[in-house]
Order: C-alpha cells, then sequence, then structure tokens
C-alpha cells in the first residue's frame, strides 16, 4: 500500500511539470524541452538553498523565478531569434546541464535532516499520509491558481494565441510576448516539480532531469486521452484529468516495478508506454478508416 | 483615413524568385468611404490589404491611418484602429474557443488583456442580443467552439466581432469566397449594415462582379502591382458587367 501511495505523491509532485508540458504542448502547441533543464534547475536551486537554511517559502519564490527565466530565454530564443521551438529548448536545456552543475558545485546533493515541505504537516500519525496532504494541498493551490488565469481575460488571449496566431494578431494581441510568458510559466511549474521531488526523495541529482520531459508528455497524453473521451470542456476539469494523467503514469510505472521489472529498464519502459499512449489510438482510428 | 504613399513592395529581394507585388502605389481612402478592391490573381490585392493592416510591411514608401504614420507599427498595434474579416472562415476566429470567448476577446481588441475574468451574464447577455439579429439560432449555443460553426456562420460571427469594439477601418478580403450563396448573402447583408450604421472605412476585396456592382462608393482596380483604375460615384454605378469582364483580358 505505502508502495502505491509513495508513486501516487510522486504523481502529485511531477503534476506541476504537466501541467507546464499542458500550457506549452495543448495550449501554445510548442514542443518545448527545456523541461529537462527546468525541472534540475529548480531542483538544484531548492537543495542549495534549503542546505543553506532558507525558509521554504524565499526557495519557493526563486525557485519559480528562475524556471520562468528559462522559459523566457527559449521563448526569446524562439521568437526573437525565429529559432525552431525545439531547437530553441534543446539549446537552453543544454546550456541549463551546465548552470545546474554550476548551482550544485557537485553532482548531487542529499537533503537529509532538513526540513522540507514534506514534514512541514505532522496531523497523521503515519508520515506518507502527511506527505500525501502536502501533495493534494501545493497540487490544489497550484491547478486552481492556473485554472483561474486561464479562465481569465489574458487565459483566453493565451489560449487564442496558440489556436490561431492570425485571429489573436488581429484582436490586438502580441503572439511573440504571449509565447514568452506562456513558456515562463510552464517552466516555472516544471521548476516547482523540481522543487516538491528534491524535497520528497531527499537529494537533488545533476542527472535527474535527463527524459523527464518524455514522463511529462506522457502524462499529459493520458490527460488528453481521458479529455478528449469524455468531451470534457471545462478548463478547470482538463488540468485535473492533466494531473490525473501524471499520477496513473507513475502508477503504471509502480506496477511495472511491483512485478519485478528491472529497475534499470524503467527509462525504457517510459519510452514504450508512451509509444503505446501515443500509438495505440492511431493504430484504431486507422482501422476503423 | 487612410494613406498611403508611394509604397512598393517586394518579396524574396534578391533571390531569383523575387517579385514586386506592389509598385510606386499611392491612394488616399477618406473616411466613410467603402471601396471595392479588384483585380486579377496577382495583382497586388491582398498585398495592398495587408499593407493597410500591417500583416506586410512596405518595401517603400509610407502609410499613414488617421494622420498618423504605422509604416512599421505591426498589426497587433494597428487593430486600434482595423477589424479584418479573412477569406478563410478559419482565420478570423479560434476554433477552439467558444464562440462567447471570441467575442470577448473581440470586446477587448483596443485594450490590455488583463488578469480578471470579464464574461460575466452582462456580457453574455450583450453578445446573445448581437448574435440573435442575425437569425442563425446561434444565440443560445454561446458555449459552443467556434470550430464547429459553417463557415457561413462563422464569417457572419467574424463580422459582429469587428465591431464589438471601437473600429474605424474594416478590411474585408473575399469573405465570401468560401461560401455558398446563400450564406454568401447572409454575411454581405450583415456586413452592409454595420458598415452603414457605424460609419466603416471599408476595403472589400472582391472576385464577385456582381458584388462590385452592388456594394460600395468607389472601385479600385489592380493590375501588375499598380492601380489601373479609380472610380467613384456615378463612374462606378453606371459600369456594366461586361465592362469589367473586358478588364481581366
Amino acid at each position: 500500500m505505502t508502495f502505491y501511495l509513495t508513486a501516487l505523491i510522486q504523481g502529485l509532485c511531477l503534476s506541476a511539470m504537466g501541467l507546464g508540458i499542458f500550457i506549452t504542448m495543448k495550449i501554445f502547441r510548442i514542443p518545448d524541452i527545456t523541461t529537462d533543464g527546468s525541472y534540475t534547475l529548480g531542483a538544484a536551486v531548492t537543495a542549495v538553498l534549503l542546505t543553506q537554511g532558507w525558509p521554504l517559502l524565499p526557495v519557493i519564490g526563486v525557485t519559480v523565478a528562475v524556471g520562468a527565466l528559462a522559459g523566457v530565454m527559449t521563448g526569446l530564443v524562439h521568437t526573437r531569434l525565429k529559432i525552431d521551438a525545439l531547437l530553441a529548448g534543446i539549446l537552453v536545456m543544454t546550456g541549463l546541464y551546465s548552470i545546474n552543475l554550476s548551482i550544485l558545485g557537485r553532482s548531487n546533493i542529499p537533503l537529509i535532516d532538513i526540513n522540507t515541505i514534506f514534514s512541514s504537516l505532522a496531523v497523521f500519525e503515519r508520515q506518507v499520509y502527511n506527505e500525501l496532504w502536502v501533495g493534494l494541498l501545493v497540487m490544489g493551490v497550484l491547478s486552481a491558481l492556473l485554472a483561474y488565469v486561464l479562465r481569465t481575460d489574458f487565459g483566453i488571449a493565451m489560449r487564442a494565441t496558440g489556436n490561431s496566431e492570425s485571429m489573436a494578431r488581429a484582436m490586438g494581441i502580441n503572439n511573440g510576448r504571449m509565447k514568452i510568458i506562456g513558456l515562463a510559466i510552464a517552466n516555472a511549474l516544471t521548476a516547482l516539480s523540481g522543487f516538491l521531488v528534491a524535497q520528497y526523495q531527499n537529494f537533488t541529482d545533476i542527472n535527474m532531469g535527463i527524459g523527464i520531459v518524455l514522463v511529462g508528455l506522457g502524462s499529459v497524453l493520458i490527460g488528453d486521452a481521458l479529455i478528449n473521451w469524455l468531451g470534457i470542456r471545462h478548463v478547470w476539469l482538463q488540468l485535473l484529468f492533466v494531473m490525473a494523467g501524471c499520477i496513473l503514469f507513475q502508477m503504471v510505472l509502480a506496477v511495472a516495478l511491483s512485478l519485478g521489472v528491472n529497475p534499470n529498464l524503467l527509462k525504457l519502459i517510459t519510452a514504450v508506454f508512451v509509444l503505446a499512449i501515443v500509438g495505440i489510438p492511431r493504430l484504431v482510428r486507422r482501422k476503423k478508416l | 483615413m487612410i494613406e498611403l504613399k508611394n509604397i512598393t513592395k517586394i518579396f524574396n529581394r534578391g533571390e531569383v524568385n523575387e517579385v514586386a507585388a506592389l509598385e510606386d502605389v499611392s491612394l488616399r481612402i477618406e473616411e466613410g468611404e467603402f471601396v471595392v478592391l479588384v483585380g486579377a490573381n496577382g495583382s497586388g490585392k491582398t498585398t495592398l490589404l495587408n499593407i493597410i493592416s500591417g500583416a506586410a510591411l512596405p518595401s517603400k514608401g509610407r502609410a499613414f491611418l488617421h494622420g498618423e504614420d504605422v509604416t512599421g507599427l505591426p498589426e497587433h498595434k494597428r487593430s486600434r484602429w482595423v477589424a479584418r474579416v479573412f477569406q478563410d472562415p478559419l482565420g478570423g476566429t479560434a476554433p477552439e474557443l467558444s464562440i462567447l470567448d471570441n467575442f470577448r476577446l473581440a470586446a477587448l481588441r483596443t485594450r490590455r488583456k488583463k488578469l480578471k475574468i470579464g464574461i460575466n451574464e452582462a456580457f453574455k447577455a450583450s453578445v446573445r442580443e448581437r448574435i440573435a439579429v442575425l437569425g442563425l439560432g446561434l444565440e443560445d449555443k454561446l458555449q459552443q467552439p467556434m470550430g464547429t460553426l459553417s463557415g457561413g456562420q462563422r464569417q457572419a460571427l467574424t463580422l459582429l466581432m469587428s465591431v464589438m469594439d471601437h473600429t474605424d477601418i474594416l478590411l474585408l478580403d473575399e469573405p465570401t469566397a468560401a461560401l455558398d450563396p446563400k450564406s454568401a448573402e447572409v454575411v454581405m447583408e450583415t456586413a452592409e449594415r454595420l458598415i452603414r450604421n457605424y460609419n466603416l472605412t471599408t476595403v472589400f476585396i472582391t472576385h464577385n462582379l456582381r458584388e462590385t456592382q452592388r456594394f460600395g462608393n468607389r472601385l479600385i482596380q489592380m493590375a501588375g502591382g499598380r492601380i489601373a483604375r479609380d472610380l467613384r460615384g456615378e463612374a462606378k454605378q453606371q459600369l456594366e458587367l461586361e465592362e469589367m469582364y473586358g478588364w481581366f483580358g
């Protein structure tokens, strides 16, 4: 049971990244892989600041700021230099590896005997329930905030930019600036995932972000499949289903591990699982035709 | 008022496929004028419209809207004067957004899109009332995604959206080209009503010569990137269809 609760909490921690990828992939239709770098960036900043004794709130502020900055960099490269979004993301992600290493000062930092966000709640006897509630509370607040933003006039303008650039321009929207803001929000959310995961697993490692974008993409695709299947149009419900996708993804990996699959094969399982999510619906559709 | 001074637009400059879409075009359109723009494919009509809207910037020359030099001003900034209906019904709306969301953006075309929820009951009622005038039965489907509507319905709504916020200039880029005759009639009737009620300065591109006869108080024919004919008043009214056919060789 604890094993699956751990997977559930892990899924909640990664949900922030899922929401970020939802913004870039589904709202702006930008393939942004800055994610691998901004996730580790959030974790690295968290580890360094917490070990220096910073309180949690300023750490959250700095994490959000540096994540947003990474997104702004990708956005500027993409919109100002007119470089393909995929390449812009690769460039910033590659650069971030060195920056993350510089921030960490070594390849990993353990967070042992340090007060983390998950140790801040002591209501239940079993620590795993406290951690679960922290995850639920954080993601509840984040998703409610994001749902509010997407329903505002600014949020409608964001969605219009991703949906029809010609219409958005005609409505007085600066598409380039809007994309930069979208990438900033998305990468700030991704950095927040790094912030949560680093504290949940009690360490930050320079390689923890490698391939994490695939986990996020797979999670969003699961959520998107559910959204389309159920015909959900309400923004807040869509965000909930994206988070459900993140949790389901982690559950599948947990089941694979509990069936005795070698942990070394986890990345391969992740890739095959995402391939299945993307590929099976296409095969089914082709068969129907 | 729209004023273009010696506008030249060259695409792919210095390359083998270099083409001059507009050559030294000067044009002044007074406030409230309804200009119909005709010409063969590649004559420069859409480029001229793009120069006015800011979708394309001129290689040479200057553009003015209401006396203000807007030559280097991008399209999203010119939207404070200019509304546009595209030839493709998909171009002027966001298909995945609801009718209501599309109208909300249109209502804020010249204003900042703030971090506040602007769609309230009063706004819904105002949109419902405006859409009901069309008689298409869309006033009860405000939450429906724009992409689920027919081309004609979308063009008619795009026209309504163009006057949701302050508008001086309306650019109609073959708005009926992709529509069946009945839908085209609804769209043009709506356009005519809005242009009259809001006293809009209008530039209307069409390939339909009957529309050329019926609409507008000024006719400009483009050929080879230049203005070949500029007819107003009676000279326009007395034009025969056969004579216009002759312009296209």
